[in-house]
């Protein structure tokens, strides 16, 4: 508990710079990424943050030393070959993107496993601390290296959110950009450098092989909550500095613990709640669309109270379940709760197994049916198609015809008084 | 005698992988492979907690379990969530791989895994892991029996599921009006690439299965049309990887794992190149050879 109260009241300067690069990085990566899950490019990501290894060792025997930004400017580099790799695969033989793609991220790791090992038994004492690069360690965000860090988050977030609209266009529809005359190839180059780069932003504080959910799992969290763009980047930004945080603390209470993983566990915990319980997620998804269903159930059940009291021509009197089973065939167990809600809404008299419609129940029976045989007289006057033919479609506008449609229908019906069968449409 | 251990042991993964990933490359599902060899890790370290000891067995219904669990909740997350099948993959994956790393680091000191072993494996360490009879004579280590094991199965699956899973793979909708079940023999392929993961996981690492996964079946896939021709010269590559990858790690004193791994994409340059300008070439000699002749006749 001392540890939290510490670390959350940031007395600490070291706390403040180290929560504050964790922070700024996976906000940038969030932002990036969201572009790259709306491209469909989740997958790249993930070859990206592989594949910046070698450039990283290759840096360090290059310099002898850890130089942070010579290290930066070797993985920006290697990030980059691995994609020009993955794309001239795909584009002259006939190996596909997938397998492209995960022969290129296996194989450039390799290379950089390669090299980590062999500087790790060369003697150069001051390779130790290499291998914070493959899971990551925020607490080692300080100093000069927070400076760089953070410039390339700024660089990041600045750029995506200049050209926020065109990278909108091309990640929704290339060919409408190309028609509005966008420089489609070269804002994709410009979206891959970023990528790479935000990448590479990453790769001290989560490591480089986890870096790719940075990139990926805050955005495809926040697509299930909004269908606006700008919301969707804001909630991925929140998503992923929420994750930061959180890295960034179990690197406060826990420093022999890789922070990378705890990032991804924390944005992945996110993004597994947002799937199921946002607005857009399976819970509301469904439980909207079982409420759909009753309510056509519902007034399924009020409409065949009206049509059997109009083949008896008498609207006040009781009828049995078995009476209406008979009439038209359905599910006993669906009618039966059916009718239930139907009286508890006030449409329904409904006791000792009988039923009649009330008032209200009434006209919300009748406008059902007018809605019915309007759209089947539409059917058949406007677009010509055959009056035996009409019924089933009719069957399912009766539930979606809105008050303002029904107007219109009147008015080009010229308010007719029956359907193509013969019968009466009621007022 | 050693190296000969480990460039056994090397050999036999991949020809394991190679065979079954020749159906992934195929079927364009390579990531799911990687997808596969990342979410293993989580079972092996419970199991490895639950059971106490590194015994095959455990880790093999461990990591079996999560590598399927894995398949499932991308195909669910598909389906029912309507996510993008990448984006699934990659968070589903990077998912369990964290949880799993986190174990290792929590349980540091139970557990003799490291997290630099779940990534490039401890081939070195392969013929220190003796078998020692009850009478006290060595008769080798202990994952090539495993691993040697392991190809059998793999090895009689192809061979007992051949038609089957050529036909799913490359015509899905006819295989289905014939009476082949695809979802069944994809999930038998799954279940499968989950085993062999794991048993060559502890040996190899996560970055060797993935490359022996897809790197010699692409290659294989570029020089030949034929699957069967296909799955032998993915077996060759496979053991040619594995000397010269081994010879490159002694020679660089570097790790063993990530060496054979770095040849199998030198193995995948070299016959890029050769099928870009070398075949080509001889197919525009050939062209233009057959119309000259056909010139002639008339």
């Amino acid at each position: 508990m001392d540890n939290f109260v510490n670390f959350f009241s940031f007395n600490d300067p070291n706390v403040r710079y180290v929560v504050l690069g964790s922070i700024l990085l996976s906000v940038s990566a969030a932002i990036v990424g969201s572009f790259i899950v709306l491209k469909k490019k989740s997958l790249v990501g993930d070859a990206v943050s592989h594949s910046v290894l070698p450039g990283i060792c290759a840096a360090f025997l290059f310099a002898g030393t850890k130089n942070t930004s010579l290290m930066l400017v070797g993985a920006f580099i290697s990030g980059w070959l691995s994609l020009v790799a993955i794309d001239y695969i795909t584009a002259k033989s006939k190996i596909k993107k997938d397998a492209a793609i995960g022969l290129v991220l296996s194989v450039f790791f390799a290379l950089g496993i390669v090299l980590m090992t062999y500087i790790q038994q060369s003697g150069n004492a001051a390779q130790s601390g290499m291998d914070r690069f493959i899971f990551g360690k925020a607490a080692t965000l300080i100093g000069s290296d927070l400076i760089t860090f953070s410039v390339i988050a700024v660089v990041l977030i600045a750029v995506t959110l200049a050209f926020f609209k065109e990278f909108t266009i091309i990640a929704f529809d290339e060919h409408y950009a190309e028609v509005l005359g966008l420089p489609v190839r070269k804002l994709d180059l410009l979206l891959t450098s970023l990528t790479v780069l935000a990448v590479v932003s990453g790769i001290t504080a989560v490591g480089v092989v986890l870096m790719a959910a940075m990139l990926i799992t805050p955005a495809a969290a926040a697509r299930y909550w909004t269908h606006n763009i700008r919301r969707m980047v804001l909630f991925a930004a929140i998503f992923g500095a929420v994750s930061g945080l959180a890295g960034a603390y179990i690197s406060y209470i826990a420093p022999a613990m890789p922070t990378g993983p705890w990032m991804v566990v924390v944005s992945s915990l996110i993004a597994f709640f947002s799937f199921f319980f946002a607005p857009l997620g399976v819970v509301p998804k469904t439980l909207k669309r079982n409420k759909n269903s009753r309510t056509m159930m519902d007034e399924n059940i009020l409409k065949l109270f009206y049509q059997i009291s109009e083949r008896d021509e008498n609207f006040k009197m009781k009828r049995t379940v078995e009476e209406l089973l008979a009439f038209k065939k359905m599910q006993p167990t669906q009618l039966k709760s059916g009718m239930k809600r139907l009286n508890r809404q006030g449409l329904l008299d409904y006791s000792n197994q009988q039923a009649q419609l009330t008032e209200t129940g009434l006209l919300k029976a009748k406008k059902i049916v007018r809605l019915h045989r309007l759209w089947e007289l539409y059917l058949t006057n406007y677009m010509e198609i055959a009056p035996d033919h009409v019924h089933d479609n009719a069957e399912e506008m009766e539930h979606y015809i809105t008050p303002e449609l029904e107007k219109q229908l009147e008015k080009y019906l010229d308010n007719p008084e029956t359907d193509p069968h013969g019968t009466m449409i009621p007022k | 005698m050693i190296a000969l251990w480990i460039i056994l042991t090397g050999a036999l993964v991949a020809i394991s992988c190679g065979l079954l990933g020749s159906f992934l490359v195929l079927r364009k599902m390579s990531m799911v492979g990687d997808a596969i060899s990342h979410a293993v890790l989580p079972g092996i370290v419970i199991a490895f907690l639950w059971s106490g000891s590194r015994d095959t067995l455990p880790m093999l219904l461990g990591a079996g379990a999560t590598g399927l669990l894995a398949t499932f909740f991308i195909e669910y997350l598909h389906r029912k969530a309507r996510l993008q099948t990448d984006a699934a993959i990659g968070i589903v994956f990077t998912f369990m791989f964290a949880v799993g790393i986190i174990l290792i680091s929590t349980f540091a000191g139970k557990i003799d895994l490291d997290q630099d072993c779940v990534l490039y494996g401890e081939l070195a360490y392969v013929p220190i892991n003796l078998w020692i009879l009850p009478d006290g004579t060595s008769i080798g280590p202990k994952p090539v029996y495993i691993l040697s094991v392991v190809l059998l199965l793999v090895v009689l699956f192809i061979y007992v599921g051949y038609k089957e899973l050529k036909l799913t793979s490359f015509d899905p909708s006819f295989a289905a009006t014939i009476g082949i079940s695809t979802a069944l023999w994809h999930y038998l392929l799954m279940a499968a690439v989950s085993f062999t993961t794991v048993s060559a996981f502890e040996s190899v690492g996560a970055i060797l299965v993935i490359t022996f996964l897809i790197g010699p079946p692409a290659a294989a896939y570029l020089l030949t049309e034929d699957l069967k021709k296909m799955l032998f010269i993915t077996v060759g590559i496979g053991i040619l990887v594995s000397f010269t990858g081994y010879w490159l790690a002694y020679w660089l004193n570097a790790s063993i794992a990530g060496c054979m791994a770095l040849m199998t994409g030198v193995v995948f340059a070299l016959v890029f190149v050769y099928t870009q300008f070398v075949l080509k070439n001889k197919r525009l000699k050939l062209a233009a050879r057959n119309t000259l002749l056909s010139q002639k006749i008339e």
